[in-house]
């Protein structure tokens, strides 16, 4: 799937985010094979334990070597319908690549998310080409399944549903569907052209999303009970946490979420000449992202502003060195106090300086907050519980709720993590509701 | 999805993957497992008098990085006893009868022959082969190839096998003969159902440096074992070919010999197989590999349009001829997508040290001497300058092919390390065909 293509839901062209080029560009047939067979072809592989939803990575590398590509993105998305972004924005370092046994081999790990990324868009540009569908859904069987949010982990759970012929019928508020996958990834990762795109292509086996709905509003949650079999909550967190500084209202101060979702989606969003600085609070993921971003974006002096050290950052390390390779610098062991205005426009953070205890300006044209999100506080059934931190409660094996007809899967259920949890989740919870209804669990056979 | 099914000789199998006699279908147990992972059938390793292995059996050669691109053994035939192998047999027939079981033996004497063959069809085998191949240890008792290497006897032990089979007998030979024809003819004439080939190749794997052992070491000495694995695919491929092709070998062909992957197999399918046995490659990553045979297979033969693998069959034989029908006014000529080419210059030292002389670069004059020949080291005046500059200095690196010099030969495109960069073009207005069995014809030759 290429970026740029036609999408039924079309994204306006002048987004700051096409400015971005790919950080790992699609692997050609030949690199592709070469580095397939660099792959030892393990039994019982690490990268498989260390992989949410356990593709069997040595298989269908193996299958990339053999020429056997349809092959190799079906064993893919056997598992995991969202292949094409997991592909691109699992944190791979930490999970099947960090695994690789050639980790201690003094060897370069085998780049496992460029080989998915490689067998899923030859695969979907032959499916396309040839007409041949990959996976073709069974007839209806008159089960329909309501899922709140058009996240990943909605999406996998409908498509899982939709290949054993039950509707899924997803309702998402948002004029874009995808969830973070469309508003959130570092562009350099995984632009939202591409992620409309797989969208596109998991409706294509019979899922029916509404956009522009908001349970609770338009529709009870009564009401979507009332119509479908069961019900699965996707919502993912809300918007970003304020850490409410002094200061803090006006121009000039972004919550980093919402910062990254304009330079992704809004149309002529551009960051002001006269911005050359930023400071992002935060050491986390995100606030990794965002910094890499801007400075990617020309900003000649970016820093993350931290508490802590940078041994205790949540931040993944290769992220950072990632980011630090643009220039983004990390101010350790301060806290925030107050951003500083000079007619009303951010000059600075006031920080205090935990190690001397005593307070200092630090100068910045902008303040991105990326201390977190908030948790989802929408309505929710008699049944459905969050535990203290707002998270819903499920049962781990089937991601079902307290309430018997409802299911919960990605961030609103795990606080915040990856796409491919949020796509385990949505797996399994599809797979736990065909097998209560005796319904066959995985692809079907004849798709084969 | 393509119907995999087959039925060699009366031999059905749920697909045309089997388990080739040896290691990975030495017991019950395994052949079990391998089923369950998707193999269609299995030729049990041979089973015969009671023998006694050595300890250190195996050696490889590995090439270029790659794991045992070739294997070579020195173990004998089963060191179990004959019941033990009849009776899980009989349980593994019982619970998978709809894969196939095919027993390899390998005995000396009439009577024995009779005994054996009898106890394996009791235990419900639905096939023999009878062990004709191998090179080491079996034939110096006068066994295995020491059969396979003499027509006459070939054929009589196989006249005894079908007097006392009720069921297929499959020949499998050796490829360690001058004409691979010689010893399948005998099979045909001694009634066989069915040809299994290639067994593995006399062979010595080579030398410990450090204390000059022969490998594999056996306490120091070593003898010669049989090769197998990736490496002897084409000499396989061309036996098979050469008795697919063959009018007078009516009988179905089981190929072995290197099939890795679903690709080797399809070779091995086109040149004649009906069925493919799998050693070394299971030796090496275990019988998971099928999954990808199955699949891969299936995925060809549906972009292929063929319904069944049967339609595959064979398919590659009209191609193969004698080198006297070839076209000799057929010709090729090497092109160089600068696009591509990333510089290597590999093409360049090949034709220039190991074929014609007819690639040249743009670094400066030529270090060599040409003299008056048409083939040179430096490029005519002719030649045009290389495609493209652009001031990249990787493009000023992509060398020349003198297309009116270059005779075709194939080097350059093979030594190229990126795919499709260099392609042998034909070249226009060539005029009809003609062979040199035809040049001879008309008085030319």
């Amino acid at each position: 799937m290429d970026a740029g293509k036609s999408s039924a839901t079309a994204l306006a062209d002048n987004r700051l985010e096409q400015q971005f080029s790919d950080a790992k560009p699609l692997y050609t047939a030949s690199e592709a094979i070469i580095e397939a067979n660099r792959c030892l072809y393990c039994h019982d592989a690490p990268c498989i334990t260390a992989c949410p939803t356990g593709i069997d990575i040595p298989a269908f590398i193996r299958k990339i070597a053999t020429g056997n590509i349809r092959g190799s993105a079906k064993t893919i998305f056997r598992v995991n319908m969202a292949g094409a972004s997991t592909a691109r924005v699992c944190p791979v370092e930490e999970l099947c690549v960090g695994a690789c046994v050639y980790n201690g081999f003094n060897e370069t790990p085998i780049h496992i998310g460029r080989l998915q990324r490689y067998a899923v868009s030859a695969a979907l540009e032959a499916e396309e080409s040839s007409g041949r569908r990959l996976f073709t859904p069974k007839p209806d069987c008159g089960r329909k399944v309501a899922l709140i949010g058009a996240g990943p982990a909605s999406l996998v759970c409908a498509a899982h549903l939709a290949l054993e012929g039950v509707t899924p019928i997803i309702y998402e508020r948002d004029p874009l569907p995808g969830g973070l996958n469309t508003t959130g990834i570092a562009p350099y990762k995984f632009q939202s052209g591409d992620a409309l795109l797989e969208i596109e292509w998991i409706i294509g086996h019979g899922v029916d999303i509404r956009i522009g709905v908001e349970v609770g509003q338009d529709v009870t949650i009564e009401q979507l009970l009332a119509d479908h079999d069961a019900l699965f909550i996707g919502v993912g967190l809300g918007g970003d946490t304020a850490l409410d500084l002094p200061g803090s209202d006006g121009p000039g101060v972004w919550g980093a979420t919402d910062l990254i979702r304009r330079i992704k989606n809004q149309p002529g969003f551009e960051i002001p000449a006269d911005v050359g600085s930023a400071l992002v609070i935060g050491a986390g993921n995100t606030a990794i992202d965002i910094a890499r971003e801007l400075a990617m974006l020309g900003l000649p002096d970016v820093a993350l502003v931290y508490r802590r050290t940078e041994e205790e950052m949540s931040g993944y390390a290769h992220e950072l060195e990632g980011a630090r390779r643009y220039g983004v610098k990390l101010i350790e062991q301060v806290r925030p106090l107050e951003v500083v205005r000079s007619d009303g426009r951010v000059v600075g953070l006031k920080v205090l300086d935990l190690i001397n205890n005593e307070a200092v300006e630090l100068a910045c044209d902008w303040v991105v907050e990326a201390v977190g999100q908030q948790k989802f506080d929408g309505a929710l059934a008699p049944g459905v519980e969050r535990d203290g931190q707002g998270r819903i409660i499920v049962d781990e094996a089937t991601r079902r709720s307290g309430h018997p007809q409802i299911y919960a899967g990605g961030d609103c259920i795990n606080g915040g993590q990856e796409v491919v949890n949020a796509a385990a989740d949505g797996r399994e919870a599809a797979f736990a509701m065909l097998r209560g209804w005796g319904l066959e669990v995985g692809l079907n056979p004849g798709a084969a | 999805m393509a119907d995999l099914s087959i039925d060699m000789c009366g031999i059905r199998s749920p697909n045309p993957f089997w388990l080739a006699s040896g290691p990975p279908a030495n017991s019950g147990e395994q052949v079990m497992r391998a089923f369950d992972a998707g193999w269609g059938g299995a030729v049990w390793k041979t089973l015969g008098e009671p023998i006694v292995n050595v300890s250190s059996r195996l050696g490889s050669i590995d090439y270029a990085g790659s794991r045992m691109v070739g294997l070579n053994n020195i173990e004998l035939i089963t060191d179990r006893p004959l019941e033990v192998n009849f009776k899980e047999i009989y349980e593994v027939k019982k619970r998978y009868p709809n894969h196939a079981v095919i027993v390899s033996l390998m005995v000396e004497s009439k009577e024995d022959w009779r005994d054996i063959i009898m106890r394996s069809e009791d235990a419900g085998a639905d096939g023999l082969e009878l062990n004709f191949g191998c090179p080491h240890g079996m034939c110096e008792r006068g066994m295995g190839s020491s059969v396979g290497q003499e027509p006459a006897v070939l054929e009589e032990i196989t006249a005894w096998a079908k007097e006392f089979a009720n069921t297929p007998v499959l020949i499998k030979l050796t490829p360690n003969v001058g004409d691979i024809l010689d010893p399948g003819l005998a099979a045909v004439a001694g009634g066989a159902d069915g040809l299994s080939l290639i067994n593995t190749i006399k062979s010595l794997i080579g030398v410990d440096l450090d204390t000059l052992a022969i490998l594999p070491s056996v306490r120091a000495e070593s003898t010669n074992g049989g090769y197998c694995g990736p490496a002897v695919k084409p000499i396989a491929l061309h036996m098979v070919g050469a008795l697919a092709r063959d009018s007078r070998i009516p009988i179905p062909i089981s190929g072995i010999g290197g099939i890795s992957d679903w690709r080797d197999a399809a070779e091995f399918l086109a040149l004649g197989s009906t069925s493919l046995q799998v050693c070394t490659a299971v030796m090496h990553y275990g019988y998971r590999i099928v999954e990808d045979m199955i699949d891969g297979l299936n995925n060809y033969l549906d972009e292929k349009g063929m319904a069944s693998v049967n339609d595959l069959i064979g398919k590659a034989l009209p191609g193969f001829v004698e080198w006297g029908e070839l076209d000799l006014n057929y010709q090729v000529v090497a092109k160089i997508d600068a696009d591509t080419c990333i510089g290597c210059q590999l093409c360049y030292v090949a034709c220039l040290d190991g074929a014609h002389q007819c690639i040249h670069t743009h670094q400066g004059p030529c270090a060599a001497f040409h003299g008056e020949s048409d083939h040179g080291m430096n490029p005519r005046l002719e030649v045009p300058p290389p495609v493209r500059h652009n001031g990249n200095a990787l493009l000023a690196m992509v060398p020349t092919v003198d297309e009116d010099e270059c005779i075709g030969c194939n080097l350059c495109a093979l030594v190229c390390p990126v795919p499709d960069c260099i392609t042998m073009e034909e070249r226009p207005g060539a005029p009809g065909r003609e062979s040199w069995n035809q040049r001879v014809a008309r008085g030319l030759a």
